[in-house]
C-alpha cells in the first residue's frame, strides 16, 4: 500500500528538520561564546540534507524520504572584540567570539519551521485519505 | 454479467492507485524541499492511466494485483525549475503545495466515484421490498 509510505517519508523530513532546528537552536545559545568544546572560539554548523531512498524495488524511485548526511562548521573567522580585562583575551587585548550570525540564524530557523508545517500537511492530508479510504464502500 | 459491472470499478481502481502513487511523490518532493542537488519529480497521470488501463485489457476481469504503480508503468519525469537555486535544488513549493492540494482532492473524487458505484450496485442487487 503506497500510501502509507507517505508516513516514512513526512516523517523523515519532520525528523530531519528537527535536527536542523536543534542546530540553529545551538548555534543562536552559542552566539556570544568564546569558547566551544575544542577551547577554540565556537562554530557555527549547519545541516547538510540529502535524499534517502525509502522504498524497496521499483517502489524505491517514487519515495525519496531525507535525511542529514553530514553537520558541517563554518569556516568564517569569528568576530574579535577588544577587551583586554576579558579572561579569555589574547596577547594583543583580543577575544575571539563565536562566527555565529544571529540574522542567518533566524532566517535558517524560520525556513525550517515552514518545512516542518508543510510536512506535518503532508501527514495529515495522507491520514484523512487513508482513513476515508477505509470507508470505502460504507458511506 | 457481473464483468460489466465491476468494468467501473476496474477502471476507478486504477485511477485511485495511481492517485496514490502521486501523492507519495509529491509527499518525497516536499520533503526534499532542502536537499541540496534534489531535482523535483513527477508523472503524467493522463497517460500513466491511459497505460494502466490498455495493459490491463479490455475487460480484463482476472482478479489479482492491479496494474497501475506496477514496475515500469510509471515513467517518472524530471521537472524544470521556474527558478534556478544555488543548490541544485529544483522542488518548487508552490508547485508543489499546489499539485498536492489538487492530487488529494481528485483522489477524493475517485472514492466518491467508487463509492458511488458500489451503492448502485448494492441497490441492483437488493429486492424491492428490502427498502
Amino acid at each position: 500500500m503506497s500510501m502509507f509510505r507517505i508516513f516514512d517519508v513526512a516523517g523523515s523530513a519532520v525528523s530531519a528538520q528537527t535536527q536542523r532546528l536543534n542546530v540553529v537552536a545551538s548555534n543562536l545559545a552559542n552566539a556570544d561564546t568564546v569558547a566551544g568544546p575544542d577551547g577554540q572560539a565556537y562554530k557555527a554548523r549547519q545541516v547538510v540534507f540529502q535524499t534517502l531512498m525509502m522504498g524497496q524495488g521499483a517502489q524505491a524511485a517514487a519515495s525519496a524520504g531525507v535525511r542529514v548526511s553530514t553537520i558541517t562548521e563554518a569556516d568564517t573567522p569569528g568576530r574579535r572584540v577588544h577587551d583586554p580585562q576579558h579572561p579569555a583575551a589574547d596577547d594583543d587585548g583580543y577575544v575571539t567570539f563565536s562566527n555565529v550570525n544571529a540574522v542567518e540564524e533566524m532566517v535558517d530557523m524560520i525556513s525550517a519551521s515552514r518545512s516542518y508545517q508543510n510536512s506535518v500537511e503532508v501527514m495529515n492530508t495522507a491520514r484523512t485519505l487513508l482513513l476515508k479510504t477505509l470507508q470505502m464502500g460504507q458511506a | 454479467m457481473i464483468q460489466r459491472m465491476t468494468g467501473v470499478l476496474d477502471f476507478q481502481t486504477q485511477a485511485l492507485t495511481l492517485r496514490a502513487e502521486r501523492q507519495r511523490l509529491i509527499a518525497g518532493n516536499i520533503a526534499n524541499a532542502d536537499t541540496p542537488g534534489y531535482v523535483a519529480r513527477d508523472f503524467d497521470f493522463a497517460a500513466a492511466l491511459r497505460d494502466a488501463v490498455r495493459a490491463r485489457g479490455p475487460g480484463g476481469n482476472d482478479l489479482g494485483a492491479p496494474v497501475a504503480g506496477r514496475a515500469g508503468a510509471t515513467a517518472l519525469r524530471y521537472a524544470l525549475p521556474a527558478q534556478t537555486s544555488m543548490d541544485g535544488n529544483s522542488v518548487d513549493m508552490d508547485r508543489e503545495r499546489a499539485s498536492f492540494v489538487d492530487n488529494s482532492v481528485k483522489y477524493e473524487a475517485t472514492l466518491r466515484f467508487i463509492n458511488g458505484s458500489v451503492r448502485t450496485m448494492l441497490d441492483a442487487m437488493k429486492s424491492h421490498n428490502q427498502g
